[in-house]
């Protein structure tokens, strides 16, 4: 039925690493459903499903009407007859119409049947700025879903993680909202699909060991904060960059314990002090909730509170002007030059 | 306007004509004298109503619908809507003893439940208001069950796929989707299962109905929207949600729509049979709008005298669903005294047995309210609840001192 799958190492953007952990669980199991506005014929507007529509057919990847409330309400029904709908929503701007059903209905469902039901469904929505969109197609939103119980929030910042944490998020029997940071979507990594993942789902990741300063981002700013510690090392700073990969649940600082800790040079690592970045607004953004890391990693308590450097109180950067100039937080002082 | 309400006044149902925005300024305007004629519920609704037993108790024929039955089948229809009747009354008393937070009575629309509820397969599925107790029975859940939510003492509370009967839901439309998604699970599945999706004529207002008319069109999917039109959403009557009989919608969305008379079980029963026939044979959904009235208040926090008049009730009170099928029962020698007494007694069994039930219903485990958060675990839930369990074992030691409050 699926094309023929690709061995060994592979050099993917993120768009393909998505298409192929779409394929790969489909193949793998004839209950997951691609749902959603032009996923089928037209691959998404993306090209997230490319292909999808022609090899599963469109019983399994259903062009659905413009109505996205209607798209994860019928989702629900559908896990409840027992399949395992992965929804896209086309753009971040355009998931509130079907924020009720997620909240409201999806969230909560499986608590209230006591357990007995499941709700395994992903929704994938391409989301954040970066890429000179009109308004609604740029929003970081990510807050109000970490915010809801009953919901795990994950966004991977590279094709590699993208891949391995949409065949994980689909394989979940909890609602996942799968974030996919749009500016990304053309980096490339190289992975190995037949491979098995590093981590669990919800592991934040060290992207980048160092010891006087750690930038803690998730999704697109991952890379931003890795080409700021790059320009930090040129002049001498040694900054470490963190991957929360997931903004609901944290299962783990990604700093092992002494006890458990690999031998090697990250495991001791010590930050003076940390930044969050995220560009959701301040208050109740996860950058928000990421200081709560401060005095528990392994028995050492930071000098200081994380900084944070999200985005600002305002409606999503105007693309003119670009997004980097709103945020309210000063640029790291000590030394940390900003990337161009 | 509003002065129409309060005095009962109300807009003709049917305008003959669409009318211009002036008209109808005009119309809502003329509070003074409240001119137009109030309806007369009495009259049984346009000449389009389905209807196969009359308020007296006749049977009639319709062109389209008919349905046998047996003189068994008759005296099971009429114990179930005794006893739901009877559940549903023990229900509000308890309430008032302040065993329940609040409850919402089915009363006055049981024929449409039962009917309905009667008309499907056990593996066919319903998804439910938070009025469907009647449906609840025909399914088969326990009463009780039901109660827990009422309680407070869960948020749902039973097992949906156990009985094929879905959570009560209580944000207004939202299940008709479920229902929808459902029934396209049911068509890639290639069953002859088929699925109802219960709401209100307050409900067909909601974005999510329509979306859940729009999916099950355009899938073909074999679901029946049963809309229980009992004339009011809380105090707003249906003129205030729609302009054109709920039923019509349907033609719209490229379905058939019908009314059917809500009082009359046998209708509902035929109606929905029909319906779910074919939805079954892949001829895709079908609106049902069953026309009758909510006897009691909205629920047990709402007075409804602040917006309708005695006068309406009274005329429903005549077309009451249980008298029709007693007096049909005892018409034609179906049933006699003892019968009739049984029933009531077992009405009066089962309302004990649900007083009993929720009085000793146990208490939630405070700390149950950790469970199931996510069927995978969740990190912050576990730490939370370790934090909550230390934080109550830090009382035991005061328990067992005493008054120390
Ligand atoms: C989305 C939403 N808005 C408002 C309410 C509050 N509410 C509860 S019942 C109700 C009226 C519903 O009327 P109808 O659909 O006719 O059903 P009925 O109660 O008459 O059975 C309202 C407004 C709600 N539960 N959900
Ligand atoms: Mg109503």
């Amino acid at each position: 039925m699926a094309a023929v799958q690709a061995a060994g190492t592979q050099q993917w953007t993120m768009v393909k690493a998505l298409n192929e952990a779409l394929r790969r669980s489909m193949d793998e199991n004839p209950k997951t459903l691609v749902m959603g506005e032009d996923v089928g014929r037209l691959g998404g507007v993306f090209r997230v499903t490319d292909g999808l529509h022609k090899d599963f057919g469109e019983s399994r990847v259903i062009d659905t009407p413009l109505a996205e409330s209607g798209i994860v309400g019928t989702a629900i029904g559908l896990a409840l007859r027992g399949y395992r709908p992965v929804v896209e929503i086309q753009f971040d701007g355009f998931v509130y119409p079907a924020f009720d059903q997620i909240v409201t209905q999806l969230a909560k469902m499986h608590a209230r049947a006591l357990g007995h039901i499941k709700l395994p469904i992903t929704i994938r929505i391409p989301y954040a700025g970066g890429i000179g969109a009109v308004e609604h197609h740029s929003e970081s939103h990510e807050a109000y879903f970490a915010h809801t119980a009953g919901l795990k929030v994950v966004s991977p910042s590279n094709p590699e993680d993208a891949y391995w944490m949409l065949r994980q998020s689909i394989a979940s029997d909890d609602p996942v909202i799968f974030l996919e940071p749009k500016r990304r979507y053309w980096d490339k990594s190289k992975l190995d699909p037949a491979g098995t993942p590093s981590l669990g789902l919800h592991e934040a990741r060290i992207a980048r060991p160092g010891r006087d300063l750690t930038l803690i981002a998730y999704g697109p700013m991952v890379k931003l904060c890795l080409e700021a510690a790059a320009a930090a090392a040129e002049d001498g700073l040694n900054l470490e960059v963190v991957d929360l990969r997931s903004l609901s649940p944290w299962t783990s600082t990604p700093w092992p314990s002494r006890s458990s800790a690999p031998a090697g040079p990250w495991s001791c690592t010590r930050p003076r002090c940390s930044w969050a970045w995220a560009r959701s607004w301040r208050r109740g953004s996860p950058s928000a909730a990421s200081t709560r890391w401060r005095p528990r990693c392994c028995g050492w308590a930071a000098t200081s509170p994380p900084t944070r450097r999200p985005g600002s109180r305002t409606p999503s950067c105007l693309t003119w002007t670009g997004c980097s100039t709103l945020s309210t937080a000063p640029w790291p002082s000590e030394g940390v030059r900003r990337p161009s | 306007m509003e002065e129409g309400d309060r005095t009962g006044c109300r807009q003709p149902r049917r305008p003959e004509r669409p009318r211009s925005e002036r008209d109808r300024q005009a119309q809502d305007g003329g509070a003074e004298g409240c001119p137009r004629r109030p309806r007369n519920p009495a009259e049984s609704g346009p000449p389009d109503l389905v209807q196969l037993l009359t308020p007296q108790g006749e049977r009639r024929e319709h062109p389209d619908f008919s349905v046998e039955i047996t003189p068994e089948e008759m005296r099971a229809i009429y114990r179930d809507l005794v006893l739901v009747r009877r559940f549903d009354a023990e229900a509000t008393s308890l309430q008032r003893q302040g065993e329940l937070g609040l409850w919402a009575s089915l009363l006055g629309q049981e024929a449409a439940q039962v009917g309905s509820g009667r008309a499907m397969r056990p593996t066919d599925y319903a998804f439910p208001t938070y009025r469907e107790h009647g449906v609840a029975w025909c399914k088969g859940v326990d009463p009780l069950n039901l109660l827990g939510m009422f309680r407070g003492v869960n948020h749902g509370g039973w097992d949906p796929n156990e009985k094929n009967f879905h959570l009560y839901t209580i944000v207004i439309g939202s299940q008709t989707l479920h229902a929808t998604g459902y029934a396209m699970g049911i068509t890639k599945d290639g069953s002859d299962d088929a699925v109802i999706a219960y709401f209100g004529d307050g409900a067909s207002s909601q974005g999510d109905v329509s979306e859940a008319f729009t999916f099950a069109s355009v899938y073909n999917a074999p679901v029946v929207f049963f809309c229980q039109n009992n004339q009011w959403a809380i105090s707003e009557p249906t003129e205030k949600q729609t302009r054109v009989p709920l039923y019509q919608r349907a033609s719209g969305f490229g379905f058939p729509g019908v009314r059917v008379d809500g009082n009359d079980v046998l209708a509902c029963l035929a109606v929905t049979r029909w319906a779910l026939e074919r939805a079954r044979n892949g001829e895709g959904p079908t609106l049902i709008e069953a026309f009758t009235y909510r006897m009691g208040a909205h629920t047990t926090s709402d007075d409804p005298t602040r917006y309708r008049v005695a006068d309406e009730l009274e005329a429903w009170r005549q077309k009451d669903p249980i008298e029709r099928v007693k007096a049909y029962l005892v018409r034609e020698g179906w049933a006699d005294n003892e019968f009739l007494e049984s029933v009531a007694a077992e009405s009066e069994q089962l309302a004990r047995r649900v007083r009993e039930g929720v009085r000793t219903m146990p208490d939630p485990d405070p700390s149950s309210i950790f469970e199931h958060v996510y069927a995978e675990g969740h990190a912050l839930v576990d730490e939370e609840r370790e934090g909550y369990l230390a934080y109550a074992a830090s009382f035991a030691d005061a328990g067992t001192e005493g008054e120390n409050a």
